[in-house]
């Protein structure tokens, strides 16, 4: 659900996974979100992992359905950390897969940086956001993160996929469900 | 000739990795405040008290200010007077860096081959540029380097008759074309002259000058004034959401070139600008 509320002179949503199709379609170009619940991360490697066995119709590590991916290797936790700094990484890289992911349910994507018109015409077409996080700010983004796990590509080591937990996670929306940028 | 034994040389890049990763230097910080003391964009004033508030976070917890804790360039000045004694100096270096990445729990960001890409896993080999010098000391420069920013630098090889403004238009172009990508408020190191690579180690070196030091010829000093004043019209901002404050420095250096030639080479940076320094 969206749920807008003052703070700090400016609008933050609270918004939980998986999103749903009410959700997207509601979130605007602009908008300050919290994000709390899982997510998934996934960068260069981990999509072109993926993207091969989509090619070769086997299962990929997790249901893309309502979910939200984050483009990001973080670094190694410390003995008693959770996790280590974990920054988004630059977006563009995935655009080449990305496509792929979104036709098959994908419904958010966390990153910094600009898309290009594929991946915009199928954010339109199959009704999915990109968020924007703060580059550089890996060590504040790591304090949202209260539990992760490596799901699969594990040989990848900071590119393997996890399944993170985090909780007011703070993000933009750059791109909207109906192609809106912020960088136009 | 005065002897230093390796691991002298081992554990200062030990220390050197750790330190210019977990705190930002004080000159980029401060340029940072500034930056949100002037910036009037909504969202801009968000991402830079976020990096405000990363840096101390990263301080205080004595973790990397940002994943991407680089690949590790060292600019090493060695004396005439110096030799180090077991491993050779770029072996020890070498060694420094697998150290400091792994006590220092950094991120491992290096492929072996560029095609076939497997992480060698302790974030070796480091670039290093040597320079020789008088005296019996070796000074190392560490400037770890993000790959988000250098994805986005440039190098172009400009006619003598394109002169000063066509290197501004190349320098503004770059950061334009770069956009949201490099991290910004970016730091600007700007290349000028030799060869194709000189230029482009020029550039790379400029980026670890400090901040708050004034470029000490008049006429570069005046040209990195009016270029940051351009770069910040271009309202691309913090975070690339719109705004001032899209570059906190730009640092030229130039060196003598061919009659033929004007190579111009832009390294981008992010304003997680890294670096720490020792003499041994």
């Amino acid at each position: 659900m969206v749920e807008r509320k003052e703070q700090n002179m400016k609008n933050i949503i609270s918004l939980h996974t998986p999103l749903t199709l009410h959700t997207i379609e509601n979130l605007k170009c602009g908008d300050f979100v919290e994000i709390t619940g899982t997510i998934y991360t996934a960068r260069d490697a981990a999509h072109k992992a993926m993207v091969d066995l989509i090619r070769q119709d086997l299962p990929i590590p997790f249901d893309l359905k309502g979910q939200v991916i984050y483009y990001a290797g973080p670094c190694p936790a410390k003995p008693g950390q959770i996790i280590g700094s974990i920054g988004p990484t630059t977006s563009g890289r995935m655009d080449a897969y990305a496509p792929f992911l979104i036709e098959r349910g994908l419904s958010g994507m966390i990153g910094k940086g600009s898309r290009n018109q594929h991946v915009v015409d199928a954010m339109v077409k199959h009704k999915c956001v990109y968020f924007g996080a703060t580059g550089g700010a890996g060590a504040l983004l790591a304090q949202c993160v209260k539990s992760a796990e490596v799901i699969a590509f594990e040989d990848l080591g900071t590119e393997a996929v996890r399944k993170l937990y985090v909780e007011r996670f703070p993000i933009l929306v750059v791109i909207d469900s109906r192609g809106n940028s912020m960088y136009k | 000739m005065r002897v230093i034994k390796d691991e002298t040389v081992i554990s200062a890049v030990e220390e050197m990795c750790i330190e210019a990763n977990y705190n930002l230097c004080t000159d980029v910080k401060e340029a940072i405040e500034e930056g949100l003391e002037t910036e009037t964009s909504q969202t801009g004033r968000y991402v830079l008290a976020q990096i405000i508030q990363n840096a101390e976070i990263a301080a205080r917890c004595k973790t990397p200010i940002c994943q991407d804790t680089g690949m590790a360039v060292f600019f090493v000045e060695v004396g005439n007077q110096v030799l180090v004694e077991g491993l050779n100096l770029t072996e020890a270096i070498n060694e420094g860096v697998r150290r400091g990445y792994k006590t220092g729990y950094l991120r491992k960001s290096i492929v072996e081959d560029p095609f076939f890409r497997n992480n060698t896993k302790d974030n070796t080999p480091a670039v290093i540029h040597y320079e020789f010098v008088y005296g019996d000391r070796i000074k190392m420069i560490f400037a770890p380097k993000g790959f988000g920013s250098e994805n986005m630098s440039r190098l172009k090889m400009l006619k003598p008759s394109d002169g000063i403004e066509g290197m501004k238009d190349f320098v503004i172009e770059t950061v334009a074309a770069a956009g949201p990508n490099p991290c910004p408020p970016v730091v600007v190191g700007v290349g000028v002259g030799g060869t194709m690579e000189k230029a482009a180690l020029l550039a790379k070196k400029a980026l670890t000058r400090p901040l708050t030091q004034k470029n000490p010829i008049e006429y570069l000093d005046r040209l990195e004034a009016e270029l940051l004043r351009k770069i910040n019209e271009t309202g691309i901002g913090p975070g690339g959401l719109g705004g001032k404050t899209t570059a906190l420095s730009v640092h030229i250096n130039v060196y003598p070139t061919h009659i033929a030639g004007l190579p111009v080479a832009v390294n981008m940076n992010c304003h997680a600008t890294r670096h720490a320094e020792v003499i041994l």
